[in-house]
């Protein structure tokens, strides 16, 4: 196997070995014909296609239903690497609903000091409306997804803390099926830990979080955009595997001061809210007037203890680009500990010495505007020509204070199946994070995405990439 | 149960079995235009009289009725939202619309109905490869309905899907008969004429009855007979009175479930005691056209009826 000796590869490391996560798999895998295994991967697509596991891609109605492309060697992480890894998440975890708290009540962290009064102001994702709201339980994050990328064997970084509404968990869940389902004798060579666990713990830490206005057993629905939303197919699978009715706004009203669905014998009330609809859309009387997809008066019974929402609206703010910088504070903060995941070394341009450091830098750096996503208007140094370089120089002068900048990370590789055999390719994961009352449960593993081409570093489904199986062996 | 949830089983099988029903006349039209040429193309008219696409057929294609261009029209024309293929998606639609009251299987069966046909009647079919398409529709469609008689628990998603069946498929069984209704007449009777044979037949094949019929008559074609079979004999699947009584017992399952009766009842029931109350001779008295005039307008209200009692929309 060729070998990029300037990344850490999670199957052989900088070596020709494999690594101990991987023996026995690397053993079973010798022993296996391409060939074989090439059909296996025809095979597992035409089981994803009959299930339905397809996301929409807006504006091309031919193709409107494709597959996430998925990889049939698994990425194995050892108990040992997992349990710092998930100590890590529940620390950061605990911490963001800690912040979230304390900047919707008091603002403990900016009287202190630790975080400037303006990172709240001046942001868009700080909903004012939640402001002296206390969610039931007290809980905002129910569900966290925690994007990490790892460079080298103890080495892991995270890249984002999605805490608004953190998709892909079914791919997780179905990935794990269908392995099961083509490699039984995989699983009983090797003890890997289940993750099929998780919509019946979701559905338990949702259930623990009713409002005050639940009377007995709570009432549970996930609100979806519709059947024309790119994760439909999640909505419908999470509703269905907690026994939980999928609706959308429009099968929603507000009765007697509570948020209602219409069944076939009349409006019922809601307890437990898993929204997938953005807090844009959430309530045309609060928010965006235009929406169609949420419930108009929902923030009023929100207000009142009516009913909960998961994620409470206003999450957004603390998986904001400027607060990421911030994070080894705040974590520290909240917790009195140091964080234990890395933080990926952040400099935020409207500090003056960290822009000179940036501009004189520009060609090793990624430098990214503050409030955007989806990798527009960002600069990608050591893949930029000197033009790029230099026509970014003259936008980051003009508005510092819209940029931040960060070293490029050496992801680490785990090999894909191809026609030629095992290739490496780089890798993120998403661990996928319950919070309840009850405490934080995270499941072993989630999900893993990988650059199907080679030495590409963007592993987005939206731009080719797939996922993998990821596996966390027994103790 | 969501009332869009309700309404999303029904209108899944009803769409199914609308597909399957196309399918059916399709193939009773390409018996006659084989077996009788000059016959063929008033047969074709009534065929999209009967599915109700000769406005959509006509407003695309003027009054030119060629068999391979009716044929592709009712099979996959991308310009007639009635045809078999668009049915099939609207199945699906419904189906990934209440994806989470169906079993595995059934959405399985769906998915794979919506796969399959995507992928046959991507382009025109040749004429000889049409009976094999034709099968596969019905197929299709009878191993989702397969799939949820096996696997659907009991209950008012399951009776909100059969209701959806039977609702489409007495409609089918009463717009051929609206369409036909005139050779089924006494008055007229042309004992034994070649014409009214293949005409009886077509009836008898678009609803898939001709073996049925004839191992009950034991072969001998009489319009009468024929009408009562289709009408009142309660043994055959796809006879008006075997699906009311299914739509009655199903609405019936639901009022247990719910503990209360609607306006729906009432009106299933009102139609139900007209197959009871009647013989075909009080029928050809009170003028068959009439009859089945009547049972359209009020199976149509039925329809609506049942929208509104369970809630499908606001």
């Amino acid at each position: 196997m060729a070998k990029k000796p300037d990344y850490f590869d999670e199957m052989y490391g900088r070596g020709s070995t494999p690594r101990a996560p991987f023996e026995d798999y690397a053993k079973w895998f010798d022993g296996e014909n391409n060939a074989r295994l090439l059909e296996k991967s025809a095979e597992a697509e035409a089981l994803f296609r009959l299930i339905g596991v397809t996301f929409n891609v807006y504006g091309d109605p031919d193709a409107a239903e494709r597959l996430i492309p998925f990889d049939l060697v698994p990425r194995i992480i050892a108990a040992r690497e997992w349990a710092k890894v998930s100590k890590g998440i529940e620390q950061r975890v605990r911490a963001l609903n800690a912040f979230l708290h304390d900047i919707y009540h008091r603002q403990e962290i900016v009287r202190a000091g630790r975080l400037p009064a303006e990172m709240l102001a001046r942001n868009d994702a700080f909903l004012p409306e939640m402001i002296g709201v206390t969610p039931p339980g007290d809980i905002y994050t129910h569900i966290v997804g925690t994007d990490l990328v790892r460079t080298d064997d103890n080495e892991f970084y995270v890249l984002e803390d999605n805490a608004r509404t953190p998709s892909g968990v079914s791919y997780m869940l179905e990935n794990r099926e269908t392995m099961l389902h083509m490699f039984p004798e995989l699983f009983s060579k090797i003890k890997v830990q289940p993750v099929s666990q998780y919509p019946q713990s979701l559905r338990r830490s949702l259930m623990a979080c009713a409002p005050n206005a639940c009377s007995g057993r709570p009432t549970l629905a996930v609100l979806t955009p519709g059947i024309h939303n790119s994760a439909y197919y999640e909505h419908a699978f999470l509703a269905d595997q907690m026994s939980a009715e999928l609706v959308e706004g429009h099968d929603l009203r507000v009765v007697d001061g509570r948020v209602a669905m219409r069944t076939t014998r009349g409006y019922k009330p809601i307890d437990v809210l898993y929204r997938r609809v953005d807090d844009d859309f959430l309530d045309p009387l609060t928010f965006n007037p235009d929406s169609m997809l949420g419930v108009p008066g929902i923030m009023d019974v929100y207000r009142a203890g009516g009913i909960t929402i998961a994620n409470a609206p206003g999450t957004g703010i603390a998986d904001d680009k400027a607060i990421y910088s911030y994070m080894p504070d705040i974590v520290e903060f909240y917790t009195g500990e140091k964080a234990i995941l890395n933080n990926v070394p952040t400099h935020r341009c409207s500090d003056p010495e960290a822009l000179k450091y940036v501009l004189d830098n520009l060609a090793d750096l990624v430098v990214k505007e503050v409030h955007g996503s989806g990798g527009y208007g960002m600069l990608v140094g050591p893949a930029a020509s000197k033009k790029e370089i230099a026509a970014f120089r003259i936008k980051l002068e003009a508005n510092p204070g819209n940029y931040i900048a960060q070293p490029t990370l050496a992801l680490s590789t785990v090999p894909i199946l191809t026609d030629a055999g095992l290739a490496p390719r780089h890798v993120d994961l998403r661990p996928f994070v319950l919070v309840s009352p009850q405490g934080i449960e995270i499941t072993p593993g989630g999900l893993t995405r990988v650059a199907l081409s080679e030495g590409s570093l963007v592993v987005n489904s939206s731009q080719g990439g797939g996922t993998k199986d990821t596996w966390v062996l027994e103790e | 149960m969501l009332g869009k949830t309700a309404g999303g089983l029904f209108w899944m099988f009803r769409y199914l079995e609308r597909a399957e029903n196309t399918a059916r006349m399709i193939d009773a039209g390409l018996r006659i235009s084989l077996t009788r040429s000059s016959a063929a193309e008033s047969e074709w008219t009534s065929i999209l009289s009967s599915t109700g696409l000769r406005g959509a057929y006509e407003a695309n294609y003027g009054r030119s009725y060629d068999g391979p261009r009716i044929i592709d029209f009712l099979l996959r024309d991308p310009s007639n939202p009635g045809s078999i293929l668009a049915g099939i998606e609207a199945a699906r639609e419904n189906a990934r619309l209440v994806r989470t009251a169906l079993t595995r299987e059934v959405w399985e069966a769906v998915n794979e109905c919506y796969m399959v046909l995507k992928k046959v009647l991507a382009n025109p079919i040749e004429d000889r490869d049409l009976p094999r398409v034709l099968q596969v529709v019905r197929q299709r469609s009878a191993f989702v309905r397969g799939a949820s008689h096996g696997t659907m628990v009991r209950n008012d998603m399951y009776n909100f899907s059969r209701i959806g069946t039977f609702f489409e498929r007495a409609d089918n069984t009463a717009r051929i008969l609206d369409q036909k209704y005139y050779i089924l007449l006494p008055s007229v009777r042309l004992v034994g004429s070649a014409s009214d044979n293949v005409q009886w037949e077509t009836i008898l094949r678009a609803t898939s009855a001709t073996r049925a019929y004839q191992t009950l008559h034991e072969g001998e074609n009489d319009p009468k007979a024929i009408a009562q079979f289709l009408m009142l004999d309660g043994r055959l699947p796809r006879s008006l009175k075997f699906c009311y009584g299914k739509i009655a017992e199903n609405l019936g399952y639901i009022e247990q479930e719910y503990g209360e009766r609607s306006t729906s009842h009432a009106l299933v029931d009102s139609i139900c005691a007209r197959f009871r109350a009647h013989d075909m001779n009080a029928i050809f008295d009170y003028g068959l056209h009439e009859f089945i005039a009547d049972f359209l307008r009020d199976s149509a209200a039925l329809g609506r009826q049942i929208e509104i009692d369970y809630r499908f929309i606001e």
